[in-house]
């Protein structure tokens, strides 16, 4: 278990009312802040908001935007709306988890890469359009794709 | 800006603004989803150093405006005068779009405008187009409070809150008709009057912007573009219904709409007319932004209400309706953010006028996001009633070289899929439900001939099947047990009796899951095998994708009348299959052929087609 910065997860749990309705947001913030939620954490969190570590663990583990493990410093980001689905996004998905080594949601064993899908970006004239740290490239043929790695 | 103490002054700002004269020339850049993708940001910058370069002052502008509509043609830049866009703008064109085109008022060169010149509202993306919703976008900068009160924003709350009274701002909006955006188009009034009438000392509006609907953007456009019309539409809401606090629930993936409304928020609170006594009426409203955590379910009513408690966004049984006791047992208005914006013409306009859009049982207007196999992606704004023809022949222009109409996908993954023979229907939402598909939010997805029916529904069914929340059986094993029929069918694994036990469950599943996820959720599925279920057979007795989009399940043919020699699907095939001389009509090699279909969408002019799989020649090649 990862040493966790606790004077980090205070600041964001000051930054708020102790409110129950102040969960998912208190989680995104840590979510930010480590790229997961570690353990300790969310048990802070639970003795804040006074709300039983269970819920705590149960509302982190529902919202996809939520992980318990570490995403990638960097993401590759596959879109899979309808549009990019019709377009190709299949055939991109399988090239970079071939080059990749990773399944879609995984993250490489350094830490550094990762791989996730989103539903849709709403760039779907550029379909299909895949993601790295947020620039978007578009009009993706599996060739292109194994480029941005 | 100070604030504003009554309705009569903030009428008189209004009229100020509104006559205060234009720069005298002004480039406007797409900010909408698409464009900013394609990196609108950056031409932006480009075109403020030019101007910056050549010192120009305040009587020229270049700002980042809401959605210009024609995404195809992205990254567009609008320019005043004229009132024309320039598309496929790249960073080399800005200098001359700030030299010769805001300085001088000519078109940019040939390469700027590309092969279209000058986009003009004459053109026929825009052209059929009734803008309600979208008018401010290109108009205004979407953060500016000035700007929106200069086209005319916030005189629908002067009116309510220096001359009518809460029932008279809900009766306006009952007697419009308006119905629903979000979905299902419920009518906007029966809420209203509900909530209104609902005991409870506290109640609350909410504004549904947790836009899930792959392939669905209008929602995340009007967010971004014109924040302050769904605060206006809050703002009359709260005062109609006797809330006092608000919220706006917004998809995880949109941090650029809530950086929006947040900084609207704020303009509007320090101008008074959000937040304590607004307008010296006593009135008060106050309103949040809540982000979403990555749950298609939370646009589910219900869902969304318990994620802004802080819970999992579970829905629960609607026993009772969400006006009487919703978000923390109080009752609560909830509707689309564009339902939202819909509410301040309707109020300051009336809803006489409202009614003269749209038809009777479905008036004003709606907006689509336009995608999919079609030549003109782009979000679109059209009276209610339209014939879905004219959307994608007319503003879409149809199908993409080479390549027929199949069917056009409406209502995200509650929605359907609709054939060619309902084309002439009108765009309404008793005529899709009677079509078997909704009007859900506005999505219009086209699809062609290379489309597969079996994978499309197979693409909504896993889509719904990762976002099902678990709870009830039948969503959660149904779409499961769905899934891995439809799978099989993409695979070549298909049985005789498969579409039978598609309906079977299928039904099951729509009449007993919880909610409207669960109970929509076989629509994809159901209007396919509806309307397209000889594709059905064929992949369950022949192993056959006439499509040419299941792997395995069809050899590639290319039609030499058709065929012009261009290469395009030599060079996409990835086995080296293809062969041909330039402008002679090309060869494929079945043996060497992996039946991937990269070959068939390259082909601009209908020349490669899927057929039947026969014996597999022998390998003729070593590999």
């Amino acid at each position: 278990m990862s040493v966790v910065d606790e004077s980090l997860v205070g600041r964001i749990l000051d930054s708020r009312p102790p409110e129950p309705r102040y969960l998912l947001p208190i989680l995104q913030e840590i979510q930010a802040a480590f790229r997961h939620l570690p353990r300790e954490a969310l048990l802070a969190v639970a003795g804040r908001l006074k709300v039983p570590a269970a819920r705590v663990f149960s509302v982190a583990g529902f919202y996809k935007a939520l992980s318990f493990t570490p995403k990638g410093e960097r993401l590759l980001t596959v879109c899979q709306g309808t549009a990019c689905h019709l377009r190709g996004a299949g055939a991109l998905v399988e090239s970079l988890e071939k080059r990749l080594g990773l399944r879609m949601g995984q993250t490489s064993g350094d830490g550094r890469l990762g791989l996730e899908s989103v539903n849709c970006l709403g760039a779907c004239a550029l379909a299909p359009v895949v993601t790295v740290d947020g620039d978007v490239h578009g009009h993706l043929t599996p060739e292109k794709a194994q480029e941005l790695v | 800006m100070d604030r504003l103490k009554d309705p009569i002054e903030l009428e008189a700002l209004i009229g100020r603004l509104a006559e205060a004269p234009s720069p005298r020339g002004r480039l406007w850049v797409c900010g909408g989803p698409g464009c900013l993708a394609a990196g609108a940001g950056r031409i932006h910058a480009a075109i403020r150093e030019a101007a910056e370069a050549r010192g120009l002052g305040d009587g020229y502008r270049a700002d980042l405006t809401g959605c210009l509509g024609l995404c195809e043609k992205g990254p567009l830049v609008g320019v005043e005068p004229g009132d024309y866009v320039v598309g496929g703008v790249t960073l080399e064109d800005c200098e001359g779009l700030v030299g010769e085109t805001l300085l001088n008022g000519r078109p940019a060169g040939r390469r700027a405008t590309g092969a279209d010149g000058a986009i003009d509202q004459g053109h026929p993306f825009y052209e059929p187009q009734t803008r309600l919703i979208t008018r401010r976008f290109g108009r205004i900068v979407p953060e500016s409070l000035d700007d929106y009160l200069k086209t005319g924003g916030y005189s629908a709350l002067a009116l309510a809150l220096g001359r009518l009274s809460p029932l008279e701002v809900s009766e306006r909006v009952e007697r419009s008709g308006l119905r629903g955006r979000g979905g299902g188009g419920f009518p906007a009034g029966r809420k209203w009057a509900s909530c209104r009438l609902a005991e409870g000392a506290v109640k609350y509006v909410l504004a549904n912007g947790d836009e899930g609907d792959p392939g669905a953007f209008m929602n995340r456009s009007l967010m971004e573009g014109d924040p302050f019309s769904i605060i206006e539409g809050m703002t009359l809401g709260a005062y109609a219904v006797g809330a006092a606090v608000g919220f706006v629930y917004v998809r995880h993936e949109y941090p650029l709409s809530v950086e929006r409304l947040n900084g609207a928020i704020g303009s509007a609170e320090r101008a008074g007319l959000l937040g304590e006594n607004i307008l010296g009426s006593g009135f008060s409203f106050r309103l949040e932004t809540v982000l979403g955590g990555g749950a298609f379910v939370c646009g589910e009513s219900t869902a969304l209400m318990a994620s802004i408690e802080g819970r999992e966004g579970q829905p629960r049984v609607k026993y009772v309706r969400s006006t009487e006791r919703g978000l923390w047992d109080s009752p609560t208005l909830l509707q689309n953010v564009e339902t939202w914006a819909n509410v301040p013409p309707i109020v300051g306009r009336g809803p006489g006028w409202f009614r003269s859009m749209g038809t009777g049982d479905n008036p004003g207007t709606k907006v689509f996001s336009l995608v999919g196999q079609v030549r003109r992606s782009g979000l679109v704004e059209m009276p209610l009633g339209t014939p879905i023809r004219s959307l994608v022949f007319g503003v879409g222009g149809g199908p993409r070289p080479g390549r027929g109409f199949k069917a056009v996908q409406i209502g995200g993954p509650s929605g359907g899929c609709l054939p060619s023979e309902a084309l002439d229907l009108p765009l309404d939402f008793d005529n899709l439900a009677k079509a078997g598909a909704i009007m859900g939010s506005g999505g219009l997805i086209v699809m062609d001939d290379l489309s597969c029916m079996v994978d499309v529904a197979r693409y909504f069914t896993g889509f719904l099947m990762g976002e099902s929340c678990g709870k009830c059986t039948p969503c959660r094993e149904g779409l499961t047990s769905l899934h891995g029929i439809l799978d099989d069918l993409c695979r070549g694994r298909g049985r005789k009796g498969d579409p039978l036990e598609l309906g079977k469950v299928a039904s099951m599943l729509s009449k007993t899951a919880l909610c409207g996820l669960g109970q929509s959720a076989a629509n994809p599925l159901l209007s396919t095998l509806r309307h397209f279920g000889e594709e059905y057979r064929e992949h369950a007795e022949e192993g056959f994708c006439r499509s040419g989009r299941c792997q395995g399940l069809f050899w590639p043919e290319i039609n030499h009348e058709l065929c012009v020699g261009c290469g395009a699907c030599l060079a996409a095939c990835p086995a080296g299959a293809i062969s041909g001389e330039k402008k002679a009509p090309h060869e494929i090699d079945l043996a060497a052929c992996v039946s991937c279909g990269a070959c068939l969408p390259a082909c601009r002019f209908g020349a490669a087609r899927a057929v039947r799989k026969g014996a597999r020649p022998e390998r003729r090649r070593d590999s």
